[in-house]
């Protein structure tokens, strides 16, 4: 069992869920809220990495960070290493492979909040932001906690992006899902049957705890 | 402080007119849905914004296009009760209403909330939800928030639509109950014309977006031009009356300037004074005092004019001792009567021409028809 692996699948996880939420309340509720010329394109962008292969969407990051790419550069400059096989490198990839699995829900829960009820917050004296925290995000906490859930779930459970973007570096790069595959190149079939089994428990475990909290708020609101 | 209002649009719906409303005086916005009076009070809370157009409270501007001025709604200091009422679905009544007030600190904003859900009769069930309460009770509720914020200006979007009609009739004395506390200047948003008669000072009569009428309820009553945007079965009456007794048999007496009046159990003590509307094609004319006739209601009046309304049919205005009720009988009819005015004739209907909600308690403050 690579405990390494597997802490380092839970930490990239962590991070992406602290960044994506933000991301998800602002962007789910602009998208919610919003009528834009072009709202379908950005809507349709924001939902590319769902079709893209993950080796496409890896080798566009791959350029778009390497050592040749003014991002790469800048962060060579500033921080002293490379962005790509780096773990910022790849919590930067697992944010934007994510997006689709957060601002989708998180933009479906701010739409079930009913616009009369937002426009009644404001009328109550509620500016945007006091609406927000009063009124919207606990009506659409269930979208909220779908989308931290999946994107949680999907970044333990991601392989092709992260063996683009990252290597294979035990400790920085070498997730649960890549340290699988290797056991198995490795005929190690004991210890990827372990781990798989793990993994396995870990999301089953958060989806189940998921569906228990969100029965729970429906609950609370009915 | 008054409620000026101005409104120029061409998008989502035409609309072109300008209303003023006095402090404490209740206006109703009377149109068919697609008129344009819910933009207009969307208008007002600062929820819609036409190309042109300026509202104003007192001394203080929330919207003037031209000046480039837009008070963003949750800065105006605006009651609003929405046809849905909107409550929010996570909070208990007493929070739904306190959630207006929360600049207020703790120690004074649940007394306030306590003190408000005692003025709509609901303080016994500030814990429950929204779900937890009936159609009734949600309106209570949303009327105590929108009050809650002590509001400059108080809208009403159809807010007696979504209640069967029972309950409808309880709400409307409710409101007649409240206006006593209310200084602001109220606009309700309706198409019921009944319901407009019964709860308003001053009526406006919307149609596609253009002001049709405008005037004292009894007057834009009255007004053939008001009429035919609102249908000419709609023309009736308000008298002011009070409850004298209630007989064993269910029927009601009642004392008005020209007389008694019976009327199936009206609900109220002796004593208690109320309004009641008269439909104007339910009352019939005569020269002589008729007799076995199986209407309860035969009442001495004086023709004070007669106005065609359209080609079939004459509106004639009736003095009713004080006050004026309308009946709406065809040309036919009054030329065979020959009636002029001045004519003392008798006035009948029958006691089940009035409904129970066409029944209100006494409270408006200005006498409908005048």
């Amino acid at each position: 069992m690579d405990w390494t692996a597997l802490w380092l699948s839970m930490r990239l996880a962590g991070w992406t869920v602290a960044i994506l939420l933000p991301v998800a309340v602002f962007a789910g509720r602009f998208l919610a809220y919003r009528n834009f010329g072009g709202k379908v394109l950005v809507e349709a962008l924001v939902m590319l990495p769902l079709v893209l292969p993950p080796t496409v969407f890896g080798f566009y990051l791959l350029v778009a960070f390497g050592a040749n790419s003014s991002i790469g550069q800048f962060w060579s400059a500033t921080f002293g290493h490379q962005l790509v096989f780096s773990f910022e490198g790849l919590v930067v990839a697992s944010v934007i492979f994510n997006l689709p699995f957060a601002i989708q829900p998180a933009q479906r829960g701010f739409e079930s909040v009913p616009v009369d009820v937002r426009e009644a917050a404001f009328c109550c004296g509620m500016s945007p932001l006091r609406s927000l925290w009063r009124v919207e995000l606990p009506l659409a906490w269930p979208g909220l906690m779908t989308a931290m859930v999946l994107t949680f779930a999907h970044t333990l459970g991601e392989f092709g992006i992260v063996l683009m973007v990252g290597g294979s570096i035990p400790g920085e790069t070498k997730t649960i899902a890549i340290a699988i595959y290797d056991r198995v190149q490795g005929f190690d079939d004991q210890a990827a049957a372990t781990m798989s089994t793990v993994l396995v428990a870990i999301s089953l475990f958060t989806i189940a705890v998921t569906y228990w909290l969100s029965a729970r708020v429906g609950r609370r609101l009915s | 402080m008054a409620l000026e209002v101005m409104v120029k649009a061409a998008t989502p719906i035409p609309l072109d007119l300008a209303f003023r409303v006095e402090p404490g005086e209740l206006l109703a916005l009377v149109g068919h849905s697609g008129s344009g009076k819910t933009t207009l009070l969307r208008t007002i809370a600062g929820l819609w914004r036409p190309e042109t157009a300026r509202v104003q409270v007192g001394g203080t501007t929330w919207l003037d296009t031209g000046a480039g001025i837009a008070v963003p709604p949750h800065r105006r200091r605006v009651g609003m009760v929405f046809q849905s009422y909107a409550l929010f679905p996570h909070m208990t009544a007493a929070q739904n209403v306190a959630s207006a007030i929360d600049h207020l600190p703790q120690s004074e904003r649940w007394p306030e909330a306590e003190r408000l859900l005692d003025l709509i009769n609901l303080h016994d069930l500030g814990g429950r939800k929204p779900q937890q309460l009936s159609g009734g009770q949600q309106q209570r509720v949303a009327v105590a928030r929108a009050l809650a914020r002590r509001p400059v200006a108080l809208l009403l979007d159809e807010p007696f639509s979504a209640v069967d009609r029972a309950t409808r009739e309880k709400l409307y004395a409710e409101i007649v109950a409240l206006r006593a506390h209310l200084s602001m200047p109220v606009v309700l948003v309706t198409h019921d014309v009944n319901e407009a008669q019964l709860l308003a000072d001053r009526m406006v009569v919307i149609e596609a977006g253009t002001m049709v009428a405008e005037g004292p309820t009894g007057t834009v009553m009255s007004d053939p031009r008001a009429l035919r945007a609102m249908g000419i079965r709609e023309a009736a009456a308000m008298v002011p009356a009070t409850i004298d007794r209630h007989d064993s048999d269910g029927m009601t007496r009642l004392t008005t300037s020209a007389g008694p009046l019976w009327l199936p159990n009206v609900d109220g003590a002796p004593g208690t004074r109320v309004r009641v509307r008269i439909m104007a094609h339910e009352v019939l004319l005569s020269r002589a005092r008729p007799e076995g006739l199986s209407a309860q209601n035969i009442l001495p009046v004086h023709v004070i004019d007669l106005q065609s309304s359209d080609g079939l049919a004459v509106m004639v205005r009736l003095g009713f001792g004080e006050d004026t009720i309308l009946a709406r009988i065809t040309r036919r009819a009054a030329q065979s009567l020959a009636l002029q005015p001045g004519d003392q004739i008798h006035a009948i209907f029958k006691s089940m021409s009035v409904a129970r909600d066409h029944i209100t308690a006494g409270g408006a403050t200005t006498p409908a028809t005048r």
